[in-house]
């Protein structure tokens, strides 16, 4: 089974074209879209299992030999992300079913939803820089889709903004993968790693890792390149958001940690004292953000940002258990954002207002929301046991044998900030005084709740079950620090 | 040759980072699709130009040049014209809703703060 790992980019890419023909019939649209993601989990678990017994899997598409075509590559941390990123579309496609509105499903919701995941899972998979590209354009396409779908004044107006940002972006991309290939004459990534290595990377491939820098860390939402994120995830409704949330800044992080550990590894003390001084002050801001705002959505938003400075932070020790706590905490953000962005959803919905001040005493109707929602902040926040906990205890564990008490003493302080932050939703939102809602039905908000539930029961299995996940987030942690491993499951078939 | 092409690409980015700068959203709109060109330039002269035959193996030349860098900005050029083609239609539909093409008067969420 060797072209396994296209089928999570192939699945999505099939319907989506079946599902722009069917556009007016929702149902059919509903079914047809929720049965394949599921049928692209089935493939990413078994894409696990494969590379948990063989090794690195990687395909020469076209049958050209791996230097010269384009390769996909997938070791354990591309399968474990491509993984997370398709059981969280399936859940938000749930949730869109009663929240997304029939105007938005009519108008290509469901395909354009099955494209972004195209973008994501072909973005984690590729072997091929200029592919990476392509793979984020597929992506950036269906978000610029995504974001301005209905047409609200300001979905529109913060769409041309995010439109403009990654434009620029793209651009530098361009820019940056021309250097590149100008330096060392190849784009596959295994290859580039080994001509870097081989040439002992000259001077110039410096100022090329910052600009690569720049351009992931524009989508990944870095300090001080994340201005344009509060504003831009704020416009579209609750399950846009999630998807964005969960998954479009982990593509970045995720570029980010592929690049800084596969090609620019030789040179550590510029490049990553800059990743990790911007990791910092992105979770200093983050911080800050979180702290300041008294809106449930802005609040989560910049607990985004929070998470990826911690993420960054990890990736910029080089060390491998901090590698390890990334790669953990990075999925374990994935999930726990996008469960509380579908929680606040439901808290949205019930009250119909997005103002802290205005909410209040959700406990008393409905209960079950209430301990849910409290479940995912413990997690978030990293409490014992749950999964948060166990990543920041490897990152801080990492910078700790790295000599880095700075870093891993801001990441604990960023801990109680963001419990501080999250239980003022609990407080303001969900105790206090009890005002009438009556918006939504019962079961309508139960529905929501459910479909949420499903998320955060998810990351409480990830927490608990962390010990025996553990050989594969080791596996993926085991390629980010020898680079060796990935260059030889590529190039030497 | 190569260094003319280095100062059209220069001249190039320049101007796409002027009209960026300006207010209206159409000016900003041909920005980019400026800054666009001036990157595909940039790819097309990375591996140098004129350096050889075309890469076909009937030629029988010395030298060829690189086919790769076409290939990696026939790709660029329609994702970018894809980009441009939706950002204009996107900002012909936000003039239509909010009434103006004036970026200062598009700021912030209001009433959020």
């Amino acid at each position: 089974m060797t072209n396994l790992l296209i089928l999570p980019i192939l699945i999505p890419l099939f319907t989506a074209i079946i599902l722009l023909f069917i556009s007016k019939y929702i149902n059919v649209q509903r079914g047809i879209s929720a049965i394949s993601t599921l049928a692209t989990i089935a493939a990413s678990l078994v894409l696990i299992y494969t590379i948990n017994k063989d090794g690195i899997q990687s395909v020469n598409l076209g049958s050209w030999q791996a230097p010269f075509g384009i390769t996909l590559v997938s070791d354990m941390l591309s399968a474990l992300l491509v993984t997370t990123t398709s059981i969280i579309t399936l859940v938000v496609l749930l949730y869109s079913f009663k929240a997304i509105g029939t105007d938005r499903e009519r108008f290509y919701y469901y395909p354009v939803v099955q494209f972004l995941l195209v973008g994501v899972n072909g973005g984690f998979t590729t072997g091929d820089i200029f592919n990476l590209f392509v793979f984020f354009e597929v992506m950036l396409m269906s978000s610029y889709v995504l974001i301005v779908l209905g047409g609200t004044k300001a979905q529109l107006r913060e769409g041309i903004k995010y439109i403009l940002v990654n434009v620029i972006s793209s651009a530098l991309f361009v820019i940056a993968v021309a250097y590149l290939y100008s330096v060392v004459g190849t784009l596959n990534m295994a290859d580039i790693s080994v001509k870097i290595s081989e040439e002992n990377q000259p001077v110039i491939l410096t100022s090329i890792a910052v600009l690569f820098l720049i351009v992931f860390g524009l989508k990944g939402g870095i300090f001080p390149l994340y201005f344009w994120l509060p504003g831009s995830y704020y416009a579209p409704p609750t399950p846009i958001l999630a998807l964005f949330g969960a998954l479009l800044t982990k593509v970045g992080i995720y570029s980010i940690m592929r690049t800084y550990t596969l090609f620019f590894y030789h040179d550590t003390g510029y490049t990553h004292m800059i990743l990790a001084v911007l990791a910092i002050m992105t979770i200093i801001f983050g911080c800050i953000g979180a702290v300041a705002y008294w809106d449930v959505k802005k609040i989560i938003i910049y607990n985004i940002i929070i998470a990826v400075g911690v993420i960054l932070f990890g990736v910029s020790t080089m060390n491998p258990d901090a590698l390890e706590g990334s790669v953990y905490y990075l999925i374990h953000d994935m999930i726990i954002k996008a469960a509380l962005f579908l929680l606040i959803g439901v808290m949205i919905a019930i009250t119909g207002t997005t103002d802290l001040k205005k909410m209040g005493g959700l406990i008393k109707e409905y209960p079950w929301l209430g301990w849910t929602f409290l479940v995912a902040v413990f997690s978030l926040a990293g409490i014992p046991p749950l999964s948060g906990f166990i990543g920041k205890l490897l990152i801080v564990r990492g910078s700790f044998e790295a000599e880095d008490y700075l870093g891993a003493g801001l990441i604990l302080l960023s801990s109680l900030m963001v419990l501080y932050s999250v239980i003022k939703i609990f407080l303001n939102g969900i105790w206090g005084t009890p005002k009438d809602y009556k918006l939504v039905s019962k079961g309508h908000a139960r529905y929501l709740w459910m479909t949420s539930a499903l998320l955060v029961v998810l990351a409480v299995f990830y927490g608990f079950g962390a010990e025996a996940l553990r050989p594969l987030f080791s596996q993926a942690a085991e390629v980010l620090v020898d680079p060796n491993i990935y260059i030889d499951a590529v190039l030497k078939e | 040759m190569e260094i003319l092409m280095a100062v059209v690409c220069g001249i190039l980015f320049m101007s796409a980072v002027y009209l960026m700068l300006s207010k209206s959203l159409l000016r900003i709109i041909i920005g980019t699709a400026l800054l666009s060109h001036g990157a595909h330039l940039l790819l097309l002269s990375i591996s140098g130009l004129k350096g050889g035959a075309a890469p076909l193996l009937g030629e029988h030349a010395k030298s060829y040049v690189d086919p790769l860098p076409q290939a990696l900005i026939l790709t660029a050029i329609v994702i970018s014209f894809g980009v441009t083609a939706f950002f204009l239609v996107l900002a012909y539909r936000t003039y239509q809703e909010l009434g103006t093409d004036n970026t200062d008067q598009m700021r912030g969420n209001e009433g959020n703060d």
